[in-house]
């Protein structure tokens, strides 16, 4: 068999997939002075690179390449710049960076892109060099006004000194004087052992204005003379606008404008309540066109039908046909439905065009695409977007599309005022990118009570092909493989494949955990009916096929003394295990739950145990473990998108339920102390809950939940799948 | 017609109909941004904000409900020992994430803390399950609310 041996993740981290595709990335250690994004921030300051301007007061600003979305970038990322430069973090500000592929493309995706868990994993390097390269200038600056040798001076805390003579000068006064000295060529940077910033629980910097009202995120943007629009989408996919009567709207007070669009209608007002009355005073008529049919229930179908063909094969190691001819058979599918992101922020962008500009205020998880995209819905060039970047209020992959910035600018191209679009909550559940739907069939053997032979194929879209066309080889989406590659067990015949299914009409993309969230469920559910059938304990069965991994079973063993694996519990009440390396870190996570007679379920407790390697900052590892649990636990219990005659049925989060605060309980995060690469820490909680949760229904229940979310009719007493 | 109201122990008049609801008129006349919009139901809490200490949700408010009222908001709960000691904690515990839904949940559990110093878990549960938060930083909030509580604060 010719396949490629390892499609992962980490192939296109490493660049083994990407050769080929990546954008050459290479860091640009000197700014060239005609860079118009450089010139202004630059002027009269060291600016070493792109990331660090630190001026005469000794202000250091850092430019940060990722977006703040809630995961705690902004203030590891300054961490790991801070701790090179041996910067004096009391005086570190941050900055978003302006749209330009060249100084901040992310560099797994060679665009400016912040998700798939991958900030610090790619910035790791590429940022401990720019520190450290700054570092070394302003030391040189020192040695050459005291006229001694660089190497007898040291740096700490935004200052050098020269022991010897007791001299010491603060990177302020240095400023100038670095600014003229030449960048080495190959920067040495720290042994991790005298880190003094990285691995401390370090406060981030975003916080203190988060908690007064001061933070401004891209719905907060308020410019001169802007009115708000509220836009109502065609509720079926694809659909397009019939007639509009915009006759009782205009009416409304504060309405200023109707603006149609060939796909949308949207009101414009003084007030975002004049914008929306407005829009319910529209009589609008929809060309529903071909998608008017379409339904969960057939997508399904469909998708059952096509996951039955073989598929483009993503590993293979072993002889999987043979191996599966023999042994104790086991055979499953697993199914995972659509789900829409929900940030609280709700979608929306602002946006003034003129004839030849158009300016941006969002919050976005793509800068440049949005600058480019936004470009052509504009009709201007691309250096004539200028996109004014935010904080955001939640992302979680929703804001990994332009497609809100793009119909602003629709709306704005209209009038010659600056506009903010805000989508109604129901606006941005029914018109989402949706988390496809993914139907995961796993067939095993097991010989003397251990797996001999996984074959696992994986039926769903290809999020990828559309979202980075030159990463989608061969027929396989790296991303919807992700953890199915990687699984951490010794499996000798292993046998991965992936079939590309596209749902009708429905837009796919990426939801936070992403592929790993379908391979994670289909594997820790398999590794759980596998361990029953081979009548072993879920973690000791786990145990035994780790032989090859110390870091997964290590995180395995603490989890199980964490948890009190094994000691007894009344009945009804079950721990679930949940093993995974993902997004590069490794976690492990007990569930406890317990299910009443009428199949309700409590979640009683949660344990996890993260080694993610360096932790730079281990407050926001737990922080990220913590959140990320309760989110994949609330897809878990609550979270599924239907569609009926081609539009969305749920609308707000009365029918799109999150977990609230009473159902949430005791989540204990350790952090294990490691002296790897940092993880991803973003995602790989949400990959853990539910088949954590899965799992302890298994045990207190016996059930054999195959499908999310948690159909609690199959838990009531009596009942069995 | 001119409506007035008390926020933040200010006078603002502005024109406004009666039915318009608080949220669009503290974000969208006012340019207080602070209060969020969410869901526009009362589902989520975003747009908490406090009419005679209460918690409410200003997104279902109409302004014409509360004129004689004293609103206060996020900006200026911070004068109040409650929210000042919610705040401190909320950094302490390091709660926050997103932050989106933040202003919401502070208001909320300032509320709470001026009614009832020392919650326990059922008290807290009452009190903050009418706020959601997607980045999901419940357990933090539990914490930082008994933080403030206890008056523990460094």
């Amino acid at each position: 068999m010719n396949a490629p041996d390892n499609v992962s993740r980490r192939a296109l981290l490493s660049g083994g997939l990407a050769t080929g595709f990546l954008l050459a990335f290479h860091l640009p250690l000197r700014a060239a002075s005609n860079e118009p994004v450089q010139k202004d921030a630059t002027d009269g300051k060291f600016a070493p690179n792109a990331f660090i301007r630190i001026d005469e007061t000794g202000r250091t600003v850092l430019m940060m390449p990722q977006v703040e979305m809630g995961q705690g970038v902004y203030t590891s990322i300054s961490m790991i710049l801070a701790e090179e430069l041996d910067a004096d973090w009391g005086k570190v500000e941050v900055q978003h960076a302006p749209p330009n592929d060249k100084f901040y493309a992310n560099p797994v995706f060679g665009l400016q892109a912040t998700g798939g868990s991958t900030s610090i994993r790619a910035w790791w390097m590429p940022l401990r060099k720019a520190g450290a390269t700054a570092r070394a200038m302003l030391i040189q600056a020192a040695a050459s006004q005291w006229g001694v040798d660089g190497a007898s001076c040291t740096a700490s805390k935004g200052e050098v000194a020269h022991a010897a003579s007791g001299r010491k000068l603060g990177y302020g006064e240095l400023a100038l004087a670095a600014q003229s000295q030449t960048p080495p060529g190959d920067v040495a940077i720290k042994d991790p052992k005298n880190f003094v910033l990285i691995g401390q629980p370090l406060k981030r910097l975003d916080t203190p204005d988060k908690v007064n009202g001061k933070a401004v995120y891209g719905i907060d943007a308020i410019l001169p003379d802007m009115k708000i629009a509220a836009i109502a989408n065609c509720p079926v996919f694809g659909g397009k606008v019939g007639k509009v009567d915009d006759g009782a709207a205009m009416k409304v007070a504060g309405v200023r404008k109707v603006v149609v669009l060939d796909d949308a209608v949207a009101v414009i007002g003084d007030h975002m309540w004049a914008a929306k009355k407005g829009l319910e005073a529209l009589k609008i008529a929809w060309n529903e066109g071909p998608n008017a049919k379409i339904s969960t229930k057939d997508i399904w179908q469909d998708l059952r039908t096509a996951s039955e063909k073989d598929g483009a094969v993503a590993k293979s190691t072993g002889d999987i046909a043979k191996a599966l001819a023999t042994g104790d058979k086991f055979e499953a599918a697993y199914e995972m439905p659509f789900l829409a992101h929900a940030s609280m922020e709700p979608v929306n962008a602002t946006v003034r065009v003129t004839k030849d500009s158009c300016e941006i205020w969002t919050g976005t998880q793509i800068m440049t695409r949005v600058q480019s995209e936004a470009a052509k819905a504009a009709g201007v060039a691309v250096d004539k977007v200028i996109v004014n970047q935010h904080l955001l209020g939640g992302g979680f992959g929703r804001k990994l599309e332009p497609d809100m910035v793009v119909a602003a600018v629709r709306i704005a191209k209209q009038v010659d005022y600056p506009v903010k679009v805000i989508w109604t909550r129901e606006e941005d559940i029914q018109h989402d990118v949706y988390r496809p739907v993914y139907r995961d069939q796993i067939t095993a053997s097991l010989v003397d009570g251990k797996v001999a032979a996984w074959k696992y194929k994986v039926a769903g879209s290809a999020v990828i092909a559309r979202w980075l066309p030159p990463a989608f080889q061969k027929g396989i989406d790296i991303d919807a493989v992700d953890a199915a590659v990687d699984a951490p067990y010794d499996f000798a015949n292993f046998h991965v494949e992936y079939v590309r299914v596209e749902p009708p009409a429905v837009p796919t993309g990426f939801w936070r955990g992403v592929g790993p969230n379908n391979n994670v469920f289909a594997v820790e559910c398999a590794m759980d009916e596998l361990a029953r059938k081979a009548g072993k304990d879920p973690v000791e069965f786990r145990r035994s096929m780790l032989t090859k991994n110390p870091r997964a079973l290590a995180v395995l063993n603490l989890v199980a003394e964490k948890s009190g694996w094994g000691q007894p519990l009344p009945p009804r009440v079950g721990r679930g295990v949940c093993l995974q390396p993902s997004f590069a870190s490794f976690l492990a996570t007990v569930v406890e739950a317990e299910i009443d007679d009428s199949g309700e379920i409590a979640l009683r407790r949660v344990t996890s145990v993260v080694d993610t390697g360096i932790a730079v900052n281990p407050d926001t590892v737990k922080a990220q473990i913590e959140g990320g649990l309760v989110f994949g636990l609330t897809a878990a219990l609550y979270g599924e998108i239907t569609i009926e005659k081609g539009r969305v049925q749920q609308s707000n989060f009365h029918d799109y339920r999150m977990m609230r605060i009473n159902e949430t309980p005791k989540i204990e995060v350790t952090v294990v102390k490691s002296g790897e690469a940092p993880g991803g820490i973003g995602e790989a909680g949400v990959n853990a809950g539910p088949p954590a949760l899965r799992n302890a229904i298994y045990a207190a229940t016996g059930v054999v939940l195959r499908r999310m979310p948690i159909d609690r009719k199959l838990l009531a007493v009596g009942k069995k799948a | 017609m001119a409506t007035t109201l008390t926020i933040n122990g200010e006078t603002k008049s502005f024109d406004a109909p009666g039915e318009m609801p608080l949220l669009w008129v503290l974000r969208d006349i006012l340019g207080m941004t602070g209060t969020k919009f969410g869901c526009g139901i009362a589902q989520c809490g975003a747009c908490t904000v406090h009419v005679d200490g209460k918690a409410v949700r200003s997104c279902v408010l109409p302004v014409s409900a509360v004129e004689n009222r004293a609103i206060t908001t996020i900006e200026h709960v911070g004068s109040t020992p409650s929210g000042a000691k919610v705040q401190k904690a909320w950094l302490e515990a390091e709660v926050v994430q997103c932050g989106y839904c933040q202003s919401g949940q502070i208001m909320s559990a300032a509320a709470l803390l001026a009614a009832t110093p020392n919650p326990d878990d059922a008290d807290i549960d009452a009190a903050m399950a009418g706020n959601i938060c997607r980045c999901g930083t419940y357990v933090r909030i539990r914490e930082a609310i008994k933080l403030a509580a206890s008056g523990r604060q460094s």
